[in-house]
């Protein structure tokens, strides 16, 4: 059993912990792993391939609860948790945080602050590919980008793996299941579903730390991080909003200040 | 028109002859069908629902309240709860809605031929009993005594007003109404009491007897045991189960429980099958 | 009628140019970015070759993704309904699906006509042409063969294809439509000689019995195999949306002032509004619940009500799954251990 896992046993075992969320190999590689036995403890891996975020079941009430919980999560899960913590939706207490270092070595969080410092080191880059990709996509026409989003969003099925696999859409209702009014439409179409990815990437602003959960889960294979991460680079310039980390004067979206520059209003 | 082409989705076109405001929320929608063809042609049994459209909005799913002994019009019963019921709730008499149906199965009239029919309601559920009642009342001379226990939670939300009245002036019908506790007002001439305990007290005889039940879950999980308690067996228990529906038809898969999909082998089942069914309804 | 030809590889390219030439619909697989799809053809390289299966069934061509069930305008007091004209469906081929995508049309038709016959389905599964290729390989997320299907299986195809080694193909035509496209489009063709299909196909292993499984899921409601299998469902619409027999649908309005339409979408069991009532109270509050209704809908009540299973073996759901809910590896649990 590696270092993690003799961890997460320990962990079980005298009970400070009620499950040790983590990954254990899949079918086609990784997949998330409820461990709530310690015996099962040597099933757990964490290296590169783990890269969905496991964040996203630390706000699922139906799985956690109230239960103190350990988590193995990986760079973009940190940042996630930190996120998660600013907005008040994690508890120090009931939240252990496990990782590997770049030397494979095993980390153990138990305060929020330990992760700040952690990632203090280590800022979000943005991948390469992705930040070409955008530049492409910005040097295109109005009309040309349109385009480019709209023959994307025609394969688009609205089945909304983007939202269920994003750690940091977590409301209970969301936008789009509200019908009084119907404020986007349920079904697929691309305009739509333009509407709805709109949405989705407002509502990221200044939240989404560049995971790629979103992208990775859609099964059309639509760049849908591209936007959000677009949207990251907008931010900084914007406001200077550091991508990834929680912002010191507040959420964008829902911090308001009699001063700011609305010059972008034509 | 052959069954082929028939499009299973697209609504009658209904004018609304009458609307009638039942209690805080709750109208009574008596509706024509606008070709006066369709009108004549339209046969529904006691039970069956229709899937009702306020365009723009959406589709509603109520039962069909009127009898299918009185024809030339349908009436629906309905609460304004959510979009297409809001919707409902803001047309006039005039007003054209949509109305598909009718869909479902039927409380088997024709079984309970000599027998004693014992009708328990709740609130906003009297509305699928009323079809069954007045169906009964119609065709008074093949059924024994029919006792009608009916209960709200206040004098202001019993339903069918008028109604309630006619059928307490009726010789050969033994109506019992009740309101919650708290909800009586000085006048109130009826008992106080929770459905379930205002039954138990009636106690009326389970021997050759049919029992309708139709309330609020709450309502139905305390009046079952005091059936029971009377005698009543589950092969002769009915009910009308509701739950989320869209198409009406059995194909959008929204209402099925376990093998069963409630809006073509329901909605009304004995307790007998209800106690077959998973308990997610 | 039943005919078997053998055609080379040129003659297959021949035929497939002269289809889209002649400006039939013609969809076949073809990759986009990373995934594969199908896509209207405007030339036979489009084709895609080396993959397993494509990312969504064909289910669309029969059962769109959203469709206009009719259309309304209020006026006043009146108002006044509209049919789209269902006659204006064109014919199109679907080229190059697999014995498993023909097969999800069985349970789709019937849900679609059990009872109420449903014309849109049925207009548009009338104008289909389904030519569909066998398989030479398959992968682990695949088990066609558990569920009554097979590599090679024809049930359903107007044609079926099979690809020989040397890329020649042996075709069966299978039905009158299969039939007349031969006549129109094929110009290269020989009798199919001593050619055996099932020496080219895939090895599919069953790996549980369809049977047994159906005994244990008749007594499992209440297993705690549904908890324990759904924890890491996200409860999105993915397994159900690129599913070949999954049916569930929505019907919304589309209303814009005075007129508007009324639409009818795909759905999934596994969103938890599906079953959710107006007052609040929704029978299946937690995903387990959903999982539960997922599996036993497909493989316990769809069997006893239509005699379909609602599932094809096509493995599709487990390949896009963003959690490796990998449904072959749940029912094989199931069936196995009970």
């Amino acid at each position: 059993m590696n270092n993690l896992g003799r961890t997460a046993a320990q962990l079980l075992e005298e009970k400070s912990v009620a499950l040790v969320l983590g990954f254990e190999e899949g079918s086609k590689g990784p997949r998330p792993f409820f461990c709530r036995k310690a015996e099962d403890a040597g099933r757990l891996i964490l290296d590169e391939r783990c890269n969905h975020n496991l964040a996203t079941y630390l706000t699922k009430k139906e799985l956690i609860g109230t239960d103190r919980v350990a988590l193995t999560a990986h760079l973009p899960a940190l940042r996630t948790i930190l996120q998660l913590s600013a907005e008040n939706q994690l508890s120090e207490d009931r939240l252990i945080v496990l990782t590997t270092n770049e030397k494979g070595e095993a980390v153990r969080f138990d305060r929020f602050e330990e992760i700040s410092q952690y990632l203090a080191d280590r800022p979000l880059e943005l991948d390469p590919s992705d930040q070409k990709l955008i530049a492409d996509l910005r040097k295109m026409t109005r009309e040309e980008r349109w385009n480019f989003w709209m023959a994307e969003m025609n394969k688009c099925v609205k089945c909304y793996a983007c939202r269920a696999a994003c750690p940091l859409c977590y409301c209970t209702r969301c936008v789009v299941e509200v019908n009084c009014p119907q404020w986007v439409q349920s079904w697929s179409a691309p305009l739509t579903n333009m509407e709805w990815q709109i949405n989705r990437v407002m509502h990221m602003a200044g939240r989404c730390v560049g995971c790629g959960a979103c992208k990775r889960a859609c099964p059309v294979g639509i760049p849908i991080h591209l936007l959000t991460q677009s949207m990251m680079e907008d931010l900084n310039n914007e406001f200077g909003v550091v991508p990834g980390t929680p912002n010191e004067a507040g959420n964008v979206l829902s911090t308001y200040k009699v001063e700011d520059k609305e010059n972008f209003i034509k | 028109m052959d069954e082929m082409s028939t499009n299973i989705y697209l609504p009658h076109l209904m004018v609304i002859e009458k609307i009638t405001n039942e209690a805080p929320g709750v109208k009574t929608f008596r509706l024509k069908f606008k070709d006066e063809q369709e009108g004549e042609a339209f046969q529904f049994k006691a039970g069956q629902f229709g899937e009702y459209s306020a365009f723009g909005e959406g589709e509603s799913t109520f039962c069909i309240a009127s009898s299918p002994t009185r024809k030339g019009y349908i009436e629906c019963t309905f609460r304004q709860a959510g979009r297409v019921t809001t919707g409902l709730s803001k047309l006039e008499e005039g007003n054209t809605i949509g109305f598909r149906g009718p869909f479902g199965n039927t409380f088997p009239m024709e079984e309970w031929k000599g027998k004693n029919i014992l009708f328990v309601a709740g609130g906003i559920a009297l509305p699928p009993m009323r079809c069954v009642i007045w169906n009964a009342l119609d065709t008074r001379e093949n059924f024994k005594n029919i006792t009608i226990v009916y209960g709200a939670k206040s004098v202001n939300d019993l339903v069918y007003k008028e109604e309630l009245k006619e059928w307490d002036e009726r010789p050969d019908v033994n109506l019992i109404t009740t309101v919650d506790p708290g909800g009586e007002t000085p006048d109130w001439k009826g008992k106080v009491g929770f459905v379930p305990s205002v039954l138990e007290a009636v106690a009326p005889d389970s021997e050759n007897t049919i029992a309708v039940v139709c309330g609020p879950p709450i309502m139905i999980k305390f009046t079952f045991p005091v059936l029971e308690k009377l005698g009543f067996k589950d092969e002769n228990i009915y009910t009308t189960l509701e739950n989320r529906m869209k198409c009406g038809v059995g194909k959008c898969g929204r209402c099925n429980v376990g093998k069963l999909y409630v809006c073509k082998d329901g909605p009304v089942f004995t307790k007998a099958q209800l106690n077959d069914l998973p308990p997610e309804y | 009628m039943m005919e078997n030809l053998h055609i080379s590889k040129r003659g297959l390219e021949k035929w497939l140019t002269q289809m889209i030439e002649a400006d039939m619909h013609v969809f076949g697989p073809v990759h986009t970015s990373e995934k594969v799809d199908f896509q209207r053809l405007t030339s036979s390289e489009e084709v895609a070759t080396d993959y397993v299966q494509t990312t969504q069934s064909v289910k669309r061509f029969a059962f769109p993704k959203a469709e206009v069930l009719f259309s309304y305008q209020k006026n006043g007091k009146e108002t006044t309904l509209e049919e789209p004209d269902l006659k204006q469906i064109p014919e199109t081929v679907l080229w190059k699906v697999r014995p498993c995508d023909v097969a999800g049309f069985a349970p789709l038709s019937g849900i679609f006509n059990w009872d109420y016959t449903d014309k849109f389905y049925n207009a548009r599964r009338e104008k289909l042409i389904l030519i569909s290729f066998s398989c030479t390989t398959c992968d682990e997320a695949c088990f066609c063969t558990s569920v009554h299907g097979g590599p090679g299986n024809t049930a359903g195809s107007d044609i079926q294809i099979t690809e020989l080694p040397d890329g020649s193909v042996l075709v069966e035509v299978l039905t009158e439509k299969g039939s007349s496209i031969v006549k129109r489009f094929v110009t290269e063709s020989e009798p199919a000689g001593e050619w055996v299909k099932e020496n080219y196909l895939a090895d599919v292993p069953v790996r549980f019995n369809r049977e047994e499984l159906h005994q244990k899921l008749a007594t499992a409601f209440d297993s705690s195999v549904w908890k324990e299998q759904s924890e890491r469902c996200l409860g999105c619409g993915v397994c159900a949306f690129v599913c070949p027999t999954c049916a569930c649908f929505d019907i919304q309005e589309d209303a814009k002032g005075s007129s508007g339409r009324r639409i009818r979408c795909w759905d999934s069991c596994g969103f938890s509004l599906f079953t959710l009532h107006t007052s609040g109270h929704n029978p299946r509050t937690t995903q387990s619940a959903r999982w539960r209704q997922r599996i036993l809908h497909k493989f316990s009540y769809m069997p006893d009500r239509l005699n379909q299973t609602g599932c094809t073996g096509c493995g599709r759901c487990s390949r896009a799954c963003p959690v490796d809910m990998n449904i072959l590896e749940h029912l094989t649990s199931i069936a196995n251990h009970g």
